[in-house]
């Protein structure tokens, strides 16, 4: 019953909207019938390009202003991060100098020379000059960006060995992740998806005879100890997902079928970040947000939220299925002790296997 | 298309005396204009249910937990007690992006315009085939109607996205859209593109064959040249789409492996072995980028049209404007890989794409640069279409411009399958495309219907349009930047994201205002259509061949002889003459010099 009384009201907005234009359209269409864009037209909308140049340049402030503490260009917490943050705040630049200076010239000429009758527009249709300058300087421009950019591609995506990275192998499945660490020999063992055996918990399909495999670890949290290179390796074993660490300025697709990398090392720990005056002003914004929504909720009779404290967190960042909008994972950045002593207390895979 | 055909019909018009039943006439008709204008109203039905679509997204995403009649009304068992399903969310998310690129900006737009301008402009009496061109649209018609009737099968349409990788897609067991919604979902496409290919190919060779006396390639309307690069584009990067879909029809349903191996998925370990989900990927986006020019360049060759026709000035820059068509189609072909920096290909080959991918932007960059200095000494009529023209420039810069960061790989690995994408693609390919649709039917509108639209309705379209469409999609890129992730039913469970949320909220109320003012578009339309002021032949003073003919549409385009063209179409406010334009069809004066363009 509902569903038909909203279809009727949708349609009964619908109609109004249909009626109220009618009736504009009534009152209009007597005074000018040819339809063609008067003088009087010309002078309302060309006025109308100049404001919209100023709704534009509004919007752009506005914008900066409210949201500009939302954009990830600062407090990386990965080596290469800073790199990506200042190759974007520098293609930000550009953006903002080009758009800025373009679409002036566009919505002022358009004001300027709206249209008069009798006037005659000028006869120019062809500057090999002018053209040349621009599509010289979007080359210049542009092969600096480009060459900045590979710069940078490359230092991120070749993996140097030598530097003894952690092994680390990010697991994903419909939906939610795991973590296995390599451990002693930093090696991972041997696994595919056709050795998951849920009836002795081998639940990553590791090579049981495997050697590397016996002190492999498998967790649902990453814990990450600072400063250390690590070497994810990404694997899945149902559909694609992505392995997006925003923080790190990370992220790897994970393809059933075979190993993905990607490789970073993190700079600041968890405990760290969260005392970040920016991360904590961030979090207290955040935390208001909460509460005040958490007011609603109680008058609702409902559970208010939990307060959020700042955590290092992995997304699936590519569509997988019902649940992909809660696929996540704790990540934990710690010193090396505090990781060493966290790695002790985790069972090795040759023990965690449920014997039968 | 025979010799004698041409021939026969190119000169002289011998009386096209065919009797015409209503059947003949309006439905399987092999008239180029009416074929044009059930492209449009069949575009527009879909670009309805498509917006419709959008906009249920987006109260969604603002307003996650709170139950919505206007769900429970439009959705049914999708959304029990008002609280939209995820699955379907995502099942709007896919088909929302399907019919708008394919069936709206692609056919509707691209069919659209092509069928009719096509033969119109370069003096033609109808396409190269007009049996063929009536199956073009009949298949497009068929394949809108599979796509849409896949929300009525019982575990819901394809919800895989609209790129559909696998495995998501291949499997029925990953999600429920992944049965008989993804069945029709392929199917469906793969009608359309055989009903785009046939289209494509019409154009090619109509363009090609058929071109009046006197009409030289380096005479042909910017129009022309987009129609027929986009074709060209179409014919090369389709048929990849297609083997996509017919080997991803084989692993669904014939256990082959080509996209599929070593799968565990609810408890049990699947039997394909040896394929690749990056192979579907690197298939889909063969032409999956180009189909972002398919989309984009009907819409500039229009613009250059209207632009020009309507700043009373020649476009500036013709042969720049040809040879930056012909280079974005080029390197539309090359590129693609920049949807698959972090796919796990070769990093390698990241850079490659990196550096096809910036290129891209220096035609780019010469068409708008050109735009503007066209607009430059004008005398601008502000009529409709030419507003929607100089807002399609607007979002065109304003959408291109932060393709330089995502086409950046360094840049991409922290942005990619962010709502930035989402901010950047709209606004450069949807709302830039959605315009060049717009300004094409408040241009031809007259030629379609033989009456015109009103004007003051369609200033209110434009401006409120203008004003929404920047208000959704610029504060988008920001909590893009932010990190928040595409295609999420919601964002509460990251309480990470609560600060992005108001900002969701905000785009939503833009959003539903921006899809309400299409009412009064709609209004106009159809009003129009019937009771529209009558129009002059050519009301907006234009030079190409099209406004020669005469209102009343007749088969053959042009009683008696064909006209014969003499100069290029953009002697806009010539010296030399007291009009402020020339049509092509007028023969030089004396001395007259053509434009070396």
């Amino acid at each position: 019953m509902t569903a038909l009384l909203t279809i009727l009201i949708l349609l009964g907005i619908t109609i109004a909207i249909w009626q109220m234009v009618k009736i504009f359209d009534l009152t209009q269409t007597n005074r000018d019938a040819s339809q063609v864009a008067n003088d009087k037209d010309n002078s309302i909308n060309g006025y109308l390009m100049l404001g919209f140049l100023g709704f534009i340049y509004l919007i752009t402030i506005i914008s900066f202003a409210l949201w500009g503490d939302l954009p990830l260009v600062s407090n990386s917490a990965s080596e290469h991060g800073p790199e990506i943050d200042r190759l974007m705040i520098i293609s930000m630049a550009v953006i903002f100098v080009v758009q800025t200076i373009t679409q002036f010239l566009l919505h002022y000429f358009a004001y300027k020379y709206k249209g008069e009758k009798g006037k005659k527009a000028l006869f120019y249709a062809d500057n090999d000059k002018l053209e040349f300058i621009w599509t010289i300087i979007p080359v210049i421009v542009l092969a600096g960006l480009i060459m900045y950019g590979l710069f940078t591609w490359n230092d991120i995506m070749i993996i140097d060995e030598e530097e003894d990275p952690l092994v680390i192998e990010l697991y994903a499945q419909q939906f939610n992740w795991k973590a296995r660490y390599a451990g002693q020999d930093n090696v991972l063992g041997e696994a595919n998806v056709r050795l998951i055996n849920l009836d002795n918990a081998n639940i990553l399909g590791l090579d049981e005879s495997d050697p590397n495999a016996q002190d492999d670890i498998i967790t649902t949290e990453l814990h990450l100890p600072v400063g250390r290179p690590i070497l994810f390796k990404m694997r899945s074993q149902d559909v694609l997902h992505s392995a997006y660490m925003p923080h790190f300025r990370a992220q790897m697709n994970c393809v059933p079928g075979m190993i993905t990398q990607f490789a970073f090392t993190p700079t600041i720990t968890t405990e760290d970040m969260r005392l970040n005056p920016e991360i904590y002003d961030k979090v207290s914004n955040i935390n208001k947000i909460r509460n005040e929504k958490s007011i609603k909720l109680q008058a609702k009779g409902e559970e208010p939220l939990d307060r959020y404290e700042f955590d290092y967190l992995l997304l699936c960042n590519k569509i997988c299925g019902k649940s992909h909008y809660n696929m996540q994972m704790k990540i934990i950045v710690e010193t090396e002790d505090n990781y060493n002593d966290w790695l002790k207390e985790q069972r090795l895979f040759k023990n965690s296997l449920v014997q039968n | 298309m025979s010799t004698h055909a041409e021939t026969h019909t190119h000169e002289d018009d011998h009386g096209h005396h065919h009797k015409e039943t209503f059947v003949t006439k309006y439905i399987f008709s092999q008239d180029h204009k009416m074929i044009a204008k059930q492209y449009l109203i069949t575009g527009l039905i879909m670009g309805i249910i498509g917006i419709l679509m959008s906009l249920l997204m987006r109260m969604q995403i603002a307003w996650p937990e709170e139950p919505n009649i206007i769900f429970k009304a439009l959705l049914g068992k999708w959304a029990d007690g008002g609280v939209m399903d995820a699955d379907i969310y995502l099942a709007l998310v896919t088909i929302h992006g399907t019919i708008m690129v394919f069936f709206v900006l692609t056919a509707g737009l691209s069919g659209t315009f092509s069928n009719l301008l096509i033969p119109l402009q370069i003096g033609a009496r109808d396409m190269a085939s007009g049996f063929l061109n009536m199956i073009s649209f009949w298949l497009f018609f068929l394949s809108s109607v599979l796509m849409v009737c896949s929300f009525f099968v019982e575990a819901g349409p394809a919800a895989a996205g609209w790129t559909i990788y696998p495995p998501l897609s291949a499997l029925p067991m990953a999600q429920g859209g992944s049965g008989a919604g993804m069945t029709l979902w392929l199917v469906s496409m793969a009608i359309f593109i055989a009903s785009s290919l046939l289209g494509s190919l019409n154009y090619v060779v109509t363009v090609i064959n058929l071109r009046t006396k006197g009409m030289s390639m380096t005479r042909l309307p910017l129009t022309i040249w987009a129609f027929f690069i986009t074709a060209v584009i179409g014919v090369i990067s389709f048929p990849v789409l297609l083997s996509a879909a017919l080997l991803l029809i084989m692993d669904r349903s014939f256990g082959t492996s080509f996209f599929l191996s070593d799968i565990f998925i609810q408890g049990e370990v699947l039997h394909y072995q040896g394929g690749s989900p990056v192979l579907f990927e690197h298939l889909f986006w063969f032409l999956g980028h180009p189909e972002v020019y398919i989309v984009l360049l009907p819409a500039l060759g229009i613009t250059s049209e209207v632009i020009a026709t309507n700043a009373r000035k020649p476009i500036f820059g013709y042969r720049a404007m040809v040879a930056s068509i012909i280079a974005i189609a080029f390197l539309s072909t090359i590129v693609w890989g920049h949807h698959m920096f972090i796919s796990g290909m070769n990093p390698f080959l990241g850079s490659v794409f990196t550096f096809t991918t910036l290129l891209i932007a220096i035609p780019s960059a010469v068409k708008a640069f050109n735009y503007i200095t066209t607009l430059w000494k004008g005398n601008l009529q502000m009529n409709p279409a030419m507003l929607f023209s100089i807002g399609l420039v607007s979002t065109f810069i304003t959408g291109g411009l932060t393709g330089i960061i995502l086409g950046d790989s360094a840049l991409d690995i922290n942005v990619h399958d962010t709502y930035f994408v989402v901010a950047h693609f709209h606004l450069v390919m949807g709302i830039s495309a959605l315009y060049g649709l717009f300004a094409g039917v408040y241009h031809w509108f007259p030629k379609m219907f033989g009456r015109m639209l009103n004007k003051n309705l369609g200033y209110v379209h434009f401006w409120v349009t203008a004003v929404c469409a920047y208000g959704v999609f610029f504060p988008m890129h920001f909590i893009g930047m932010a990190g928040l992730p595409r295609r999420y039913y919601t964002n509460s469970n990251f309480p990470l994201f609560d600060d992005t949320q108001d900002v969701q909220v905000l785009i939503t109320v833009f959003a539903l205002v921006g899809g309400l003012v299409q009412l009064v578009f709609l209004y106009n339309f159809v009003h129009s259509m019937f009771y529209g002021k009558k129009t002059e032949q050519n009301p907006w003073r234009s030079n190409t061949l099209e406004w020669t003919a005469p209102i009343e549409h007749m088969h053959g385009n042009w009683p008696g002889k064909i006209p014969h063209v003499h100069r290029w179409a953009y002697d806009y406010s010539k010296p030399g003459y007291d009009d402020d334009f020339v049509p092509q069809n007028i023969p030089l004066k004396q001395g007259e010099e053509e434009l070396q363009h």
